[in-house]
């Protein structure tokens, strides 16, 4: 029995404008269009990626929402009576793609931040030095000194660190989720802008090697593609516990995905299914962590930083507090907004908590526990511009990770189908015809772009602060200020409210 | 060759001595008075021969790629964690987590292990991993195992005591487990099924039990006395449909 589920989108072609020349039907990932004497569109199978209408030299495709699909109700949302009917079909649960896009309320939305006037001077970035640059890695409580023939010597044994010049890095996205093409655009961006992309949890193809310098390397609870060898081409290492879109969740590459270049760089048979497991079955506790953290610093001769990604959920403070305890140099906290190449839409969407309240939660007790200074603090998850990362610095942040903004930099048109594999843009994609579309440089060059704006916009919010560095934002929570939230929650993000 | 004596020794200071000459081209370590150091032989990517007098800690060859390790006592937890290359031999028991994600080598265990043993066990292209273990095992032995091949003999096993603990196999979608003996149908994960040993199991069992036996001092013909079985997925897509797409 064919679906009876009505079309999310119509395809509208202007076949007066249109000139048939079959390149959206040649550019559609989802075999939504076809040509029979002219442009006809299966409206069932458009996702609105948006891929025809960019590429229509007549611009002579729309796509509408359909707006007779379902009759209106508040509380039955169209969303939910299409899920009902296509689970009644399959009996399998949804799978989506992407970061939770329900209306929850936003805290970044609800934020404001502070600029001088009058009696504290404000600062020109354009003109005076403004200082972005940023080291992840555990820091000492004290530096001691000693006299050397040639003057003061640190005497201190720094742990080792990684530098930042700009406090972003590119969030986990493997190779399997997304294209090698893409992870090639990353790993350059990150190089030429001094930032680092992460791996994710399927290994780290050859080509990437030259980019070690800049590469976080994840070893997960599948431990895909991990070996020695994986793991001295990393200048991070991080365990991943957790992912914000998905937390308590594991992984599973279909086979589908596993393709010769996968299969290759995860060691794992072509066409099998990459199963990970929702948790390391050697970590069942914060001892257990400590366990696999030494490990990786024996591993890598104590020369590399480990970190541990975790998804925000309601204990997060302690549980950092733990993974600090346990050794960890950063850690990476994951907000509920956080994307993914595949999640059950039901724990996307009802799972985790806003990494506002999260990070806001986590830098305070670790410094109620003083010891803030042993972990650098990544914060990822819904991340959409330059103020959201302003704010999430001032509430604690070290640095910010950036994924779907990255991927709308690369060309991705947020249609949330990464799950399939058909990605129209060449990147949630495995097939060739499809891969080949993103080109590397061009998508590497728009990152850059993206880093250099949301950089440029860093500076000007920090000379609007009168600052000239971004430590002095970090954790400064006196610089923010909250428009309509409620003491409770200005207690939790430990600001006081807009007027005080 | 460089003998340790390792009593009261830190762990780091132990592994980076071991590192560093192993660097410099040492190729034969004995450890004496081993009390539970952690991580012995982890990350080294050396052909080193190390043997171990007293009981290693955790993570022992975590991440090894190519040392031959003997240990002649018990050992503990989480042995040949992710594990690329090498051999391990353990003339004692020894604790859980065996093989973590271990893609290739050897691990042979002359008596009991513990829970979750060669959980996620993979193999690629020509590296396929082998744990034995001589006793008996815990629960979860081959969880989630993608390739690879893992053998339970039973061999101090006592009447009425069972060879493997519940869950065997459970999520296997690869690789094969040799049981010596056989093992109640409840205790079995829904993805395996038992099937009769072929030719090819022969030459297995032959290549990987036969040096074993010579790792213990058995006799390979004894010990195949017993009839053996073998565990494999009936699914190489155990979860195929779940998703609505």
């Amino acid at each position: 029995m064919s679906s009876l589920i009505p079309a999310e989108f119509f395809v509208r072609v202007d076949h007066q404008r249109c000139r048939r020349c079959k390149r959206c039907v040649m550019n559609c990932g989802f075999g939504a269009l076809s040509f029979q004497d002219r442009v006809v569109a299966d409206h069932k199978k458009c996702v609105a990626c948006h891929r025809c209408a960019t590429f229509c030299p007549e611009g002579a495709i729309t796509i509408e929402k359909n707006p007779l699909a379902y009759k209106e109700s508040g509380h039955w949302l169209p969303e939910y009576r299409k899920n009902i009917m296509k689970q009644a079909e399959t009996g399998g649960m949804l799978l989506t793609g992407m970061g939770n896009d329900r209306p929850y309320f936003s805290y970044f939305d609800h934020m404001v931040l502070d600029a001088c006037q009058v009696t504290n001077p404000s600062i020109d970035p354009l003109r005076e030095p403004m200082e972005l640059r940023t080291y992840l890695g555990s820091k000492p409580s004290a530096l001691e000194f000693e006299e050397a023939p040639d003057g003061v010597r640190l005497k201190t044994q720094l742990a080792p660190q990684v530098k930042l010049d700009t406090p972003m890095v590119f969030g986990a996205m493997s190779y399997g989720s997304i294209s090698l093409n893409a992870h090639r655009a990353l790993a350059r961006a990150a190089k030429e802008m001094g930032i680092l992309m992460n791996t994710g949890e399927g290994g780290l193809h050859k080509d990437l090697y030259p980019f070690s310098d800049r590469i976080i390397v994840q070893v997960a609870s599948g431990r895909f593609g991990v070996n020695q060898e994986y793991l001295n081409h990393g200048a991070v290492v991080e365990i991943k516990i957790g992912q914000g879109a998905k937390p308590g969740i594991g992984g599973h590459l279909p086979g589908e995905k596993v393709s010769q270049e996968v299969s290759e760089t995860r060691m794992i048979p072509l066409g099998t299914d990459a199963l990970s497991p929702a948790p390391h079955h050697d970590i069942y506790s914060i001892e257990d962590l400590a366990q696999l953290i030494y490990a990786l610093k024996e591993a890598t001769n104590w020369t590399r930083p480990v970190s541990v990604k975790i998804a925000a959920v309601h204990n997060v403070a302690a549980i950092a507090s733990g993974i600090a305890r346990a050794g960890a140099d950063i850690i990476y906290i994951d907000g509920f907004r956080g994307g993914t190449g595949a999640a059950p839409t039901i724990i996307r969407d009802h799972v985790g908590i806003p990494i506002e309240m999260a990070l806001a939660a986590v830098d305070d007790r670790l410094r109620k526990e003083g010891i803030r200074n042993r972990v650098s603090l990544i914060c990822a998850g819904g991340i959409r511009h330059a103020g959201d990362m302003a704010k999430a610095i001032a509430l604690g942040a070290d640095a910010v990770a950036i994924g779907t903004a990255a991927l709308i930099a690369m060309g991705c048109h947020v249609c949330q189908k990464c799950h399939t594999g058909n990605c129209s843009w060449g990147i949630a994609t495995q097939r060739p015809e499809l891969v080949r579309r993103l080109d590397p440089e061009l998508a590497a060059e728009h990152l850059c772009n993206l880093i250099r704006a949301w950089s440029l916009e860093l500076k000007e919010i920090l000379g609007a602060l009168g600052v000239n560095a971004v430590e002095s934002l970090r954790g400064s929570r006196e610089r923010l200020r909250g428009v309509g939230l409620s003491r409770v929650d200005l207690d939790i993000l430990g600001i006081k409210p807009a007027g005080r | 060759m460089m003998q340790i004596d390792a009593r009261g020794m830190y762990y780091r200071d132990l592994n980076k001595m071991i590192k560093e000459a192993a660097w410099a081209g040492e190729t034969e370590f004995i450890l004496d008075n081993v009390n539970g150091q952690r991580y012995i032989g982890t990350g080294v990517d050396r052909k080193v021969n190390i043997t171990i007098n007293g009981v290693p800690g955790n993570d022992l060859a975590a991440f090894a790629n190519g040392p031959v390790i003997t240990v002649n006592a018990n050992a503990q937890d989480a042995i040949g964690n992710t594990m690329n290359d090498g051999l391990v031999v353990v003339h004692g028991l020894a604790g859980d987590v065996l093989g973590y994600a271990m893609r290739g080598g050897r691990i042979y265990i002359k008596d009991d292990v513990g829970y979750r043993v060669g959980i996620h066990m993979k193999e690629y292209r020509r590296q396929v991993p082998v744990i034995i273990a001589g006793g008996r095992a815990g629960d979860f032995f081959g969880e989630y195992m993608a390739g690879g091949i893992m053998m339970l003999l039973g061999l101090n096993r006592k009447p009425g005591q069972p060879l493997a603990g519940d869950y065997l196999g459970t999520g296997m979608h690869g690789g094969v487990i040799y049981l010596r003996g056989e093992v109640a149908a409840y205790r079995l994960g829904k993805e395996v099924a038992v099937f009769a040993l072929d030719d090819g199991d022969e030459k297995t069992l032959q290549k990987y039990l036969g040096e074993f036996c010579d790792c213990f001092g058995l006799d390979y013909n004894q010990v195949r006395e017993e009839k053996f079985c073998k565990l494999v997925p009936v699914s190489h897509r155990p979860y195929g449909r779940l998703y609505a797409g």
